[in-house]
């Protein structure tokens, strides 16, 4: 099946909130093996200002990619997950995650570019709180590989 | 704390080495949701064509930008991040090793200004990352706040 060229433009309204907690940004720290005391310790991440524990700059990526996941289970997108290649990643801050957030990501399709039997699909995640507070955009690159790639 | 007033474009920022075994793609599987197997399964990993088990890219690029939050000693300055994934980063599983306590793959990362905006306060930190002296990540960049 091929990827349908008429993805581009599609819009996926945000699913069920996802909850930052503080075991999940140590364990994601952890993971991505930073050591920095503000994802570890509240007196660390207070003295830089924050309420509570800091997210590493890329622990976005969960929420986006469960924004992704949307667009690789729609049955319309033809999109094979096994032939996915992550491409090119950017996220800008709006403003830092910490733990107790509540964040929404509405998924945007911004372009598909046929590339020989595969194609090239960006993809663009706003992610605000509940309240609506601008809090992240990432942007992502998925390069689904044809079947003879 | 860094102080702005002193940054100039082209200064080093250090450097370090990531070591990657298994028993890191496993965990950096649970913590992030991403369970793509040829972050963990042989098999599967070649049978796509793959060399074997290759990292997240998003766990490279999450442990690279490490060196900037602790250089800049606040990982909330870091404002904007992005790179491309140009080439797979391979996580051996050698004979008779224990993947948990493994030295794995060693990625190495340096950093330096490639960029400073005055008006805005920020400076932007090119990385760059490579595996055996080839680039794994190619313009890798993090604009930091001060």
């Amino acid at each position: 099946m091929s990827i349908n060229p008429e993805l581009a433009g599609r819009v996926y309204p945000a699913a069920d909130p996802y909850m930052v907690g503080r075991e999940k940004i140590r364990e994601f720290a952890a993971a991505v093996k930073a050591t920095h005391p503000a994802h570890f310790e509240l007196e660390a991440a207070a003295a830089l200002g924050h309420t509570d524990l800091l997210a590493p700059p890329t622990f976005a990526i969960i929420v986006a990619q469960r924004a992704d996941a949307q667009l690789i289970a729609d049955p319309a997108s033809g999109i094979d997950f096994s032939r996915v290649v992550h491409a090119d990643q950017r996220f800008t801050h709006h403003r830092p995650i910490i733990a107790g957030d509540e964040l929404l990501a509405e998924l945007h399709v911004d372009t598909v570019r046929a590339m020989g039997g595969g194609a090239m699909i960006t993809t663009r995640s706003e992610i605000t709180t509940t309240a609506g507070e601008k809090v992240a955009t990432t942007v992502s690159s998925l390069l689904v590989r044809g079947e003879d790639q | 704390m860094i102080d702005f007033a002193t940054l100039e474009k082209g200064m080093d920022i250090g450097s370090t080495t990531i070591h990657v075994n298994r028993a890191d793609l496993v965990r950096y599987a649970g913590a992030s949701g991403d369970f793509n197997p040829i972050h963990w399964n042989e098999r599967f990993a070649t049978e796509v064509g793959l060399p074997g088990v290759i990292a997240h890219g998003m766990f490279t690029m999450g442990s690279a930008v490490q060196l900037v939050s602790n250089w800049v000693g606040n990982p909330g300055a870091v404002i904007d991040y992005q790179t491309r994934f140009t080439k797979p980063v391979p996580v051996a599983d050698p004979e008779g090793s224990n993947p948990s306590d493994h030295a794995g793959t060693a990625v190495q990362i340096s950093g330096a200004i490639g960029a400073l905006d005055e008006e805005a306060r920020t400076a932007r930190v090119d990385l760059t990352v490579t595996l055996e002296g080839t680039k794994v990540l190619v313009k890798a960049q993090a604009v930091v706040q001060f």
